[in-house]
């Protein structure tokens, strides 16, 4: 057969590509549920782990029913708008909407007896998304825990966010001084910042340190009503 | 003609020293400096390259003799893209933490030279056995080299390997410091450098 032909390479290419195509449907179908379940999962890990608690071989999502107790949506006057579906929230699509619009998903866990909420916080390090979740003490001001990610800033610069180092600065920390909402400053190692709580940024990480500076004053701050309560 | 055939053992271990894609031919240079910097994801580029190369070169050539001279390059863009996406959904579902900490870097497997150049350059023209055993050696001889640069990136750079602390604090104490410039790009060509001029003293035939 002449494979040089108009006609046999049109339908060689069209053939190839109807397989592939089917291939990857069926792949990407089958492994659909055991994706969703790993996201999911890994969410709840992010929000454990802002909570200090340790999830090494433990299962996750027991643990994670035991510790979350109510998954609230408030709005950003601080009234609660609806009971349940924090959990489904994506922050990059109500960080999109106006502020007054926005549904602000807030987790009510207890550890230890005490009660703690986790915030989710939503912003941009110097390559792309970086997210985190911030826990507080029941005094909506005293930082319990934090957890970091990012997508893609750069390893052992600006992903350094995401080590124990910089994440162990932050518990005991206030994000708000007399009543007023004042974040936590992110500065370079060896300034001070007056009247806030501060800690260290990266070295050679400025862009990143200031992207979770900008991060913790924006996503906490859509909270201050709910704060001040 | 037998499985292991001196022709076929040639297939496999060349590209293993003599003849590495990465320090012979040059290729697979971009993503050698891009995912050294720590030793897990090296180890599973390598892996994840090693599989996508074996399997594209076995199925490009039992597809050889069918392929259309004009557009063979795009059938071969084809079977890696696909095998890519099908590496990169099965960690996304078998291996999360590991596929999140590769991140783009598996969807970048496309665009590996070392792919492309054997598909052209030895599935094209050979059997099903000795490409896929080419595949083999290759992606192996890749990951070795990856390994190598991973292994002396994370060791000066964090002191660690695989995570685990290997230089104690004491000689922290002692003033010693990690090397940020090995954190860099830069760092990761002038150890491939180093590597080549290696194996190039070693072997002065390989000097031109």
């Amino acid at each position: 057969m002449n494979t040089n032909s108009n006609t046999y390479t049109i339908v060689y290419a069209s053939v190839m590509v109807v397989i592939v195509a089917f291939l990857l449907a069926f792949v990407s179908s089958s492994l659909k549920d055991k994706q969703n379940e790993n996201v999911e999962l890994d969410k709840k890990k992010q929000i454990l782990s802002a909570l200090n608690v340790d999830i090494k071989g433990a299962d996750v999502a027991q643990l994670y029913s035991e510790i979350v107790k109510q998954e609230p949506l408030l709005s950003a006057d601080g009234s609660i708008k609806a009971e349940e579906g924090a959990f489904a929230i994506d922050s990059k699509v109500e960080n999109a909407k106006p502020l007054a619009e926005r549904n602000l998903p807030l987790f009510i866990c207890q550890v230890e007896g005490a009660t703690k909420y986790v915030l989710p916080v939503y912003g941009a390090g110097l390559w792309g998304p970086i997210w985190g979740y911030v826990a507080l003490n029941d005094d909506k001001s005293t930082i319990f825990g934090v957890y970091f990610s990012h997508a893609g800033e750069t390893p052992g610069l600006g992903a350094e966010i995401t080590s124990v180092p910089f994440k162990s600065q932050f518990p005991g920390k206030q994000i708000a001084k007399e009543g007023e909402f004042t974040s936590v400053a992110i500065v370079k190692p060896g300034n001070a910042e007056e009247g806030r709580d501060y800690v260290n940024g990266i070295s050679g990480g400025t862009i990143t340190s200031q992207g979770v500076d900008a991060m913790l004053n924006d996503g906490l701050g859509q909270y201050v009503n709910f704060l001040k309560q | 003609m037998s499985l292991f055939s001196k022709e076929n053992r040639e297939a496999f271990l060349s590209p293993l020293w003599m003849n590495n894609p990465v320090t012979m031919q040059v290729l697979g240079i971009c993503s050698a400096l891009a995912v050294t910097v720590k030793l897990e994801p090296a180890l599973v580029m390598g892996l994840s390259v090693t599989i996508i190369v074996a399997v594209a070169n076995l199925v490009v050539s039992l597809l050889r003799n069918t392929i259309p001279n004009r557009i063979r390059i795009i059938v071969q863009l084809v079977v890696v893209a696909a095998l890519v996406t099908i590496v990169s959904e099965v960690l996304k579902a078998f291996a999360y933490d590991v596929s999140v900490q590769l991140s783009v870097y598996v969807g970048l497997i496309i665009t590996n030279c070392i792919l492309m150049g054997r598909l052209e350059a030895f599935a094209m023209a050979n059997g099903p056995w000795s490409s896929f055993l080419d595949g083999l050696g290759n992606g192996f001889g890749y990951a070795v080299i990856l390994v190598v640069v991973a292994f002396v990136r994370e060791l000066f750079s964090a002191g660690t390997l695989l995570g685990f602390k290997i230089i104690p604090e004491c000689v922290y104490e002692f003033g010693y410091m990690n090397n940020g410039l090995m954190l860099m790009p830069p760092m990761a060509l002038i150890l491939l450098g180093c590597i080549i001029w290696f194996q190039r003293a070693k072997n002065p035939e390989l000097n031109d």
